[in-house]
């Protein structure tokens, strides 16, 4: 008896499941790693035979391209690394711009989808279902080729009330030049801003010590608001002069002049990110049980505050996760500028893998860089999800 | 007689066209509003779609290049394989149909009746004989499945599960130059053909790829599921614009240098790599969702993991998922569009080689506007029959 029941434990190597476990793993792992050295060394080979070493020290060589559209000093002898900042840059600014926007309307949208308005409700689910269905790249090229680019040339501009003109070479819009006050205004915005992040945590303050629900929002942003308009006002001499975009031979001088690359990729995105945030927005608020809706208003509460204070809260944790991916679609999307020709950070690399060869240093590198963005993005969106999560026990 | 038994329902509740134009539309001052504005937007751009449809746009140059757009390059004289082919899947649909979908009469008929409905844009006859003859084989093939009993269902299972290989078998054909079926470069396949065909192989193959990522990812053993979140997480967290150019440019970098594969081979890896990412997460989903009960109910049992996992949990995680699955694949269908960026000829390639035509030039929105309504078309049909099938079925829940 007592020695079977020792052999039992002592089982034999190949049968004992955890030992197994390890073999497996190590064996994966090496099994892994054998076909990454593999690719690797497939790569050199095929990377030597054409001549190249891998290595990034090409990117401090002269770019010798321009790029139509930068926010920092760029010019054709700058670096390649400088352009590729270039890119980086106008990509950021696509996705804020896409990410904002494309969550007003997405919001608009929801909201409408749910309109007891049979009319709003229609037009809104009819929008959804058409923009849903298509592909992105074919509805990007269409607003480029098929809107912006078609648009009267700029000697017929269309203006539009408040001095927007609309050409095929550009969206021109008016733009605020600084002036010689513009620094302390500048000044006083940031004292509107402390200003109003004091308001901020006095009114959390008051609303943890009463229990009341003051419109913490409103007020944080009536105070910086009322403070920019006090500067504005104060001082001697208006901080910005608006420059007004006007028709002057071929060209349109002043104001801003988007160019119909970034309106066509930013009107893209957004009309079509909008109406998947849309649907997110929608299905969040139905989320909210009707019964949490009816016993907030036999509480006494209006519906505005029943809005504000049992609807949003609620639906927002269920909007949120969904929402993330919908920005981080918007994010990746956003590289879909090179079909339209704006020069994001992917069209750049491509471009000067097209100059150098060097396919394999520009991709890792953009995939990296699309990596960081997405990690970012969800890194915050975690956070803020984390602050508005339900506590449970 | 039964005039006389009907009980009309109280004044207020009795629907009238008034009182639901007051109810609906103008109950408040700002629903009045928001209906007048509403309703301004809808005749502005009803108005100016149908100016512009029947008035400005040159549909000239959608009639002229019709076979572009659907089959590309592909040789006309070869044609007729694409419709065998089509013809096979369209009886194994009808028998399909015929076998689990007998109530389901609308969706039936709609999916019979579309090639005839083709035949009202302006093809030749040759392929309006042909698409006429897809209806007819679909219906003979929803003929048979209805009277056949349950021991047909087997045939059309396998038949489904050749049918991409003998799709792909037909298209590219195996007969040197002058036998019955030369072969076609993949270089000629394009239009609705190329996008068709990128969608099914990255579905099928993505498929088992995302099932064992899937897997992997809630394994026990961490260095698979250290590997299996970072691929999935890495495949995620990039453009897949990123991982097209990374197929056509660094593919033939990694394999031995006296292997070579062609480009439509290497965007259907692309596809397959980037969709099996995605899939993997849904299929967790889906894993999530099964209670442990069933686990421990199976392991009670005696099955050990791998037997647990194959007849127990994953038949239940994957029906679970089904919509989510046609969401996927749609999903895949608009973005294969992307492959036309690494210059092959997909529906979006192929509007660029016709907006290259002297005779075309300038005709962006009507081009553009015609593959817009083929995407739309093809993604809502699909959401709407998978819709109406899973209602009819019943599949999701349980």
């Amino acid at each position: 008896m007592q020695e079977s029941l020792k052999q039992k434990r002592i089982t034999a190597f190949w049968r004992d499941e955890r030992i197994l476990n390890i073999l497996g793993q190590v064996a994966f792992i090496l099994i892994l790693l054998f076909i990454a050295s593999l690719i690797f060394q497939n790569m050199r080979d095929g990377l030597a035979r054409q001549g190249i070493i891998l290595s990034y020290s090409f990117l401090s060589g002269i770019s010798g391209f321009d790029i139509s559209e930068s926010l920092i000093e760029y010019s054709r002898t700058s670096s390649y690394w400088q352009a590729y900042q270039v890119g980086l840059l106008n990509t950021l600014s696509v996705s804020i711009v896409g990410v904002i926007a494309s969550t007003i309307f997405g919001v608009i949208l929801g909201v409408a989808r749910l309109s007891t308005n049979f009319l709003i409700n229609r037009l809104a689910a009819f929008y959804l279902e058409l923009i849903r269905n298509l592909s992105l790249l074919v509805f990007l090229i269409f607003w480029y080729l098929g809107v912006f680019l078609k648009l009267p040339r700029v000697r017929d501009a269309v203006v539009w009330p408040g001095d927007i003109f609309l050409t095929n070479r550009g969206v021109g819009i008016p733009w605020g030049l600084p002036t010689d006050s513009y620094p302390t205004f500048r000044l006083i915005l940031l004292i509107g801003i402390v200003l109003s992040f004091i308001v901020f945590f006095a009114l959390r303050a008051y609303s943890n010590r009463t229990g009341q629900a003051p419109l913490t929002t409103l007020w944080t942003l009536l105070t910086f608001i009322i403070t920019a308009i006090i500067g504005w006002l104060v001082l001697p001499e208006r901080p910005l002069t608006f420059d007004i975009p006007a028709v002057e031979g071929l060209n349109i001088s002043g104001g801003k002049v988007l160019s119909p690359e970034f309106m066509a990729l930013t009107s893209g995105l957004v009309l079509y990110t909008s109406a998947f945030i849309g649907e997110v927005v929608r299905s969040g608020i139905l989320s909210v049980s009707k019964g949490q809706v009816e016993a907030s208003h036999a509480l006494g509460l209006n519906s505005f505050q029943t809005l504000r204070l049992i609807v949003f809260p609620q639906a927002l944790r269920v909007i949120i996760p969904p929402l993330t991916s919908q920005y981080l679609n918007l994010i990746k999307n956003s590289s879909l500028a090179i079909a339209v020709g704006y020069p994001d950070v992917f069209y750049i690399s491509n471009t000067i893998q097209n100059q150098t060869g060097r396919a394999v240093e520009m991709i890792s590198m953009v995939m990296l860089t699309y990596l960081i963005f997405s990690l970012i993005t969800s890194l915050f969106m975690n956070w803020y999800n984390q602050r508005i999560k339900l506590v449970e026990r | 007689m039964t005039q006389s038994n009907t009980i009309l329902p109280p004044l207020t509740e009795r629907s009238g066209i008034i009182r639901w134009v007051r109810k609906n539309l103008f109950g408040s001052w700002l629903d009045a509003f928001l209906t007048i504005i509403g309703a301004f937007i809808i005749y502005w751009a009803v108005k100016g779609l149908f100016t512009w449809v029947f008035t400005v746009a040159e549909w000239q140059v959608v009639a002229t290049n019709l076979r572009l757009f659907i089959i590309g390059q592909y040789p006309l004289e070869q044609a007729w394989r694409l419709w065998v082919a089509l013809a096979f899947l369209m009886f194994l649909t009808g028998n399909s149909l015929g076998i689990w979908a007998r109530k389901s009469y609308f969706a039936t008929i709609l999916l019979l009746a579309f090639p005839v409905l083709l035949t009202l844009f302006p093809f030749g006859d040759e392929p309006r004989k042909w698409l006429i003859i897809l209806t007819i084989v679909g219906v003979i093939g929803w003929g048979i499945g209805r009277t056949a009993s349950e021991k047909l269902s087997r045939i059309v299972i396998f038949g489904w599960v050749i049918s991409l290989p003998i799709f792909i078998l037909l298209t590219r054909g195996f007969t040197p130059e002058d036998g019955i079926m030369p072969i076609v470069g993949t270089n000629l396949w394009g239009g609705l053909l190329l996008t068709f065909l990128l969608t099914v192989v990255g579905i099928i193959f993505s498929f088992p790829l995302g099932v064992l990522l899937a897997l992997g990812r809630r394994s026990e053993l961490p260095a698979i599921r250290f590997a299996s979140i970072l691929y999935i997480e890495l495949v995620r967290g990039v453009p897949l614009i990123t991982v097209f150019f990374m197929a056509q440019l660094m593919l033939p970098l990694f394999l031995p240098p006296n292997i070579t594969i062609d480009r439509v081979l290497r965007a259907m890896v692309a596809v397959t790599l980037f969709s099996a990412a995605y899939l993997a997460e849904n299929v967790r989903g889906g894993l999530q969702a099964i209670p442990k009960g069933q686990f421990e109910a199976a392991h009670a049992l005696g099955l050990n993991g791998l037997q647990t996992m194959y007849f127990i949990i994953l038949p239940q995680a994957l029906r679970l998922i089904i919509p989510i699955l046609v969401g996927q694949f749609i999903a895949v269908f608009k973005d294969t569009a992307l492959v036309a960026i690494v210059g092959l000829f997909d529906l979006v390639g192929i509007a660029k080689t016709v907006l290259a035509q002297p005779d075309f030039l300038g005709l962006q929105r009507e081009v553009y506007v015609f593959i817009s309504l083929i995407y739309w078309v093809l993604s809502y049909g699909m959401s709407y029959l998978s819709q109406q099938l899973e209602i009819k079925l019943g599949v999701g829940k349980r």
